[in-house]
């Protein structure tokens, strides 16, 4: 920004998974015309974050594209788009996109391509996953995906016969607390989550920071409370936006959240400030959860957390006097420490102590539409997935955990290739930025036979591919309807407003091709994406045309209700039928019933805890050369407390580097921010920025990578999740 | 009929979403802005206090920006918007040192531009730009002559401050507190 510094607030995120068993189901889906006077506006939905606005694409006179508004119908933006969503035209102007197909003629990651014709591509591709199905099975061929082409390279990948698909958005963000939800509710919360907080009166944001994640709706509701009055109470170490609106700031010693939460629930208790009808009416457990936080007091939390017993007492008690329109938030990145799914247990049960199930101001039942889908042929068995390796762990969990399918593309022992993985397909997600330990992830790469990356932009993962498809921008392309929960079942259409810039293609495009060079025609009866969707839409009585004038239609199913009366007893998919205080499927699985706290490991001297976040106008990587977005923040800052600074004699905006517990120096230098709101024993950076890749002209060298950093891996041993909190870092100054 | 803006401190979150909307709406070349975000933080860890607010031209009832523009480029329209007419402006810079807002900037046209309260959507009836997109919905735009509006029951309902008001500009942007 030319005549302002842009100061800086932060966030991330994902949706959508199935539980196995005793657990739940859950699927995730996506969305599109119109004139109005002389200008044009298509409708989209935003494709920048998962939250998926609705909107409208407007061209200029010139039948440019001008501007991306929010569409007033749909839930998710209640016509107003986040920054990320305004700025979304800069992904489509951004002179540094992929424009043609590439194969690369070098070594991995030496960055040396040819173009190529998508005819070439598709036929390499094609060969080469003959050739790994010849060798060890179609099982070797693995997808990572996120964002809404993720669902057409699924359809081809299990045609082809492999299960080995994993969202990055599970394991390394919301798995924990869907695996808990599930636990505990019998059902895992999805996207967007069922939060009421426009009414509510108590919202509990622990390890959440709305306003600078912005998690549209959420945002805008928060501030509805604000209005309305509600009491919010922040836990966060880092004085964060959320915080300063805060009623009460909790400013919690790191690692330490669930010696709070435990006594929190031990407070409501004793006091008997939890819902004693909803309790015994819904709840299995109780005696067993009583009994267990006995000792849990506020004293004993305060040596442990460093909140003042009083403070404890207090927020409790406004909990409860919230109660049932209180929300203890359950939160979306939750892969913190490896305890991660039994901190988001000691939430659910505090949700479920407070009776807020159901209840205005708490969590409201969603609706949501079902689309008929055109039947498909029976996908093949695979013979092993990604769980075959893992000797009996993670049962609680049926979605692929990316960091796993890692592990699994390196043999075991070298020579041993059986349940090897040996091609990925990666689309839309910079894998090397999104999981952590990235020499890991490199050690995995170089091991494969083939690696083919779909994105619109260049990105490390592109770096180090064999063959990468250019995706064209969402405002370029049809995709599928956005089919997503919420108070109103709804569905949106995402439509191009224009013809793709470059020789670039839609995902479902890219998948048919392929699978019709693999013989699979029979899970491709569609031509065009246009004649799939009208299918659909009119299946439900609706049709492409209609939804091109409209965008968002609401289909509320009959009968639907948002909450439940007070003295309702009602039935919930856990081996009980009852909210489990208690999880019985935790005990089966030889894991604590109920929450305990652990004590974890504190930096040593000269170490401070690595915190990250996010930024308002960043979606972690993917925006991070978007020229709108990079002009209202360009790179990262490390947030260091004015006593440390002082200690260390470091001086505003100075460059330096961090080196973290395992001696990894960060590749580029980051900026300083002395600021009092972090603090002394940690250091607080904005995730997605230290671009390695040259190709990416505004991002490259702007700021470190956090991910660089998290060497140490907490592995959640209930959901295998990646908890990456535990990690320290310290400053080399010298050099620049 | 006399414009103004409030917004809201207590929700402002500084996304910046104002800037971006505004940029876009207006074509504003990447790399200028007509708002931006100020934010203030104050107290030590943990006594703190945080300021996040969204500025821009003041459109001040007593403009120093109009009273110094050489050609009459800079002026006022009956709403008491403060308007700079492209084509009039020589770029002399004489309303950028005067303005002690600092709201105004040189385009690389040559002209000189800032905040309009996107005077082209109002005759639609449309708010501006930053004001319909902001999700915290901390932003109120309308008619202080006009007490029914939400703009006059803001500011009789809260408190609020000017920015500096010792310059006597008489500014239009009030900030709720
Ligand atoms: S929250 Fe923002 S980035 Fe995410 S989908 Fe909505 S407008 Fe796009
Ligand atoms: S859009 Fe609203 S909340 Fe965001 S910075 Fe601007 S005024 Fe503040
Ligand atoms: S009123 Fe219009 S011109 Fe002024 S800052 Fe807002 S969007 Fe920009």
């Amino acid at each position: 920004m030319q005549r302002r510094e842009f100061l800086k607030i932060s966030s991330l995120g994902i949706g959508g998974l199935a539980l196995s068993g005793t657990l739940l189901y859950e699927f995730f889906n996506s969305a599109n015309d119109e004139t109005d006077g002389e200008l044009h506006r298509f409708p989209t939905y935003c494709e920048i974050c998962f939250w998926q606005c609705a909107g409208w694409t407007h061209l200029d006179k010139d039948k440019k594209i001008w501007k991306i508004i929010g569409n007033e119908d749909d839930p998710h933006s209640n016509g107003r788009l986040c920054p990320r969503g305004t700025g979304g035209i800069g992904s489509y102007y951004d002179k540094d996109r992929l424009k043609k197909p590439l194969i690369r003629i070098n070594d991995r990651g030496k960055q040396s391509f040819r173009e190529a014709s998508w005819e070439e591509a598709f036929d390499l591709i094609a060969k080469k996953m003959k050739d790994i199905s010849s060798k060890y099975g179609p099982e070797s061929m693995a997808l990572f995906h996120h964002g809404s082409g993720g669902k057409y390279f699924t359809n081809l990948i299990k045609a082809f016969g492999s299960d080995n698909i994993a969202k990055p958005s599970f394991a390394q963000c919301m798995g924990p607390r869907e695996v808990a939800y599930a636990a505990t509710f019998g059902t895992g919360l999805s996207s967007p989550e069922p939060l009421d907080i426009r009414d509510t009166k108590c919202l509990v944001l622990i390890g959440s920071h709305l306003g600078e994640n912005m998690h549209n709706a959420q945002v805008q509701e928060m501030s509805d409370a604000i209005d309305k009055g509600a009491s919010i109470i922040t836990v966060d170490p880092r004085f964060s936006t959320a915080a300063s609106k805060s009623k009460f700031w909790l400013p919690i010693k790191p690692a330490t959240d669930i010696a709070l939460l435990l006594s929190w629930i031990n407070v409501l208790i004793t006091n008997e400030w939890y819902d004693k009808e909803f309790v015994e009416l819904n709840c299995e457990g109780f005696d067993q959860l009583k009994q267990h936080v006995q000792s849990f007091t506020p004293e004993w939390a305060f040596g442990i957390t460093t909140i003042e017993p009083d403070v404890i007492v207090k927020t409790a008690k406004t909990m409860h006097d919230a109660s049932p329109a209180v929300i203890i938030h359950p939160g979306r990145h939750t892969t913190w420490y490896g305890d991660d799914t039994q901190r988001l247990r000691a939430v659910a049960i505090l949700n479920a102590l407070l009776g807020s199930w159901g209840k205005r101001g708490g969590f409201f039942i969603p609706d949501k539409a079902s689309l008929p889908h055109h039947h498909l042929p029976a996908y093949p068995k695979p013979a092993w997935t990604w769980k075959d390796t893992v000797d009996g762990k993670y049962n609680l969990v049926d979605l692929g955990l990316a960091n796993i399918m890692v592990d699994a593309s390196i043999p075991k022992k070298s020579g041993d290739n059986s349940k090897v993985i040996k091609g990925w397909f990666v689309v839309g997600t910079n894998l090397i930025n999104t999981l952590p330990n990235t020499t890991h992830t490199l050690k995995a790469i170089q091991n494969l036979d083939l690696l083919v990356a779909i994105d619109t932009m260049p990105m490390e993962i592109t770096g180090w591919a064999d063959v990468i498809l250019p995706e064209c921008t969402y405002l370029e392309r049809y995709d599928s309807i956005r089919v997503n929960q919420n108070r109103e079942a709804n569905i949106a259409l995402r439509m191009p407003a224009t013809k793709p810039l470059y020789d670039t293609k839609p995902a479902w495009w890219m998948a048919r091709e392929l699978g019709l060079k693999l013989g699979l025609k029979e899970y491709f009866p569609f031509k065009t994406q246009e004649e799939e969707l009208d299918w659909e839409l009119t299946q439900i009585g609706s049709s492409l045309k209609e939804m091109k004038k409209i965008g968002v239609k609401k289909i509320p199913t009959p009968d639907h209700y948002l909450y439940i009366a007070k003295g309702e007893t009602i039935e919930f998919n856990t081996n009980s039928g009852k909210i489990e205080l208690y999880s019985s499927a935790i005990d089966e699985e030889g894991f604590p019933a109920m929450p305990v706290y652990t004590k974890h490991p504190e930096p040593e001297d000269g170490f401070y805890r690595l915190i990250y976040g996010r930024a308002p106008m960043h979606t972690f990587s993917r925006t991070a050369n978007n020229p709108n977005l990079t002009d209202l923040m360009d790179e990262n800052t490390v947030w260091i407390n004015p006593k440390i600074a002082n200690l260390w004699d470091l001086k505003e905006n100075q460059y330096i580097k961090l080196k973290n517990q395992d001696g990894i120096v960060s590749t580029f230098s980051i900026k300083v921010r002395i600021t009092e709101r972090i603090r002394i024993d940690s250091v607080y950076m904005v995730h997605g920025f230290g671009h390695a890749d040259k190709k990416l002209t505004q991002a490259y060298g702007r700021g470190a990578s956090d991910t660089e950093m998290i060497t140490n891996v907490l592995i959640d041993p209930i959901m295998g999740g990646t908890g990456m909190r535990g990690n320290f870092v310290t400053f080399i100054t010298e050099t620049v | 009929m006399r414009y103004a803006m409030a917004i809201d401190t207590l929700k402002c979150v500084g996304c910046s979403d104002c800037v971006v909307a505004c940029q876009t709406e207006n074509n504003v070349p990447i790399g200028y802005c007509r708002d931006w975000i100020v934010e203030v933080t104050d107290g030590t860890y943990p006594n703190l206090t945080l300021e996040n607010r969204s500025e821009r031209c003041c459109h001040c009832t007593n403009a120093p920006c109009v009273r110094c523009c050489p050609t009459g480029a800079s002026h006022k329209t009956e709403e008491g918007v403060v308007l700079v007419t492209h084509s009039d402006c020589i770029g002399c810079a004489a309303c950028i040192t005067s303005c002690p807002y600092d709201a105004r900037y040189t385009h690389p046209e040559g002209y000189v531009d800032k905040c309009t309260f996107c005077y082209h959507r109002l005759a639609d009836g449309l708010l501006p730009a930053c004001v319909s997109v902001c999700p915290t919905k901390c932003l109120y735009f309308g008619d202080l002559d006009n007490p029914e509006s939400k703009i006059s029951e803001v500011l009789k309902n809260r408190k609020w401050k000017l920015l500096i008001p010792e310059a006597g500009t008489e500014p239009k942007l009030y900030f709720l507190i």
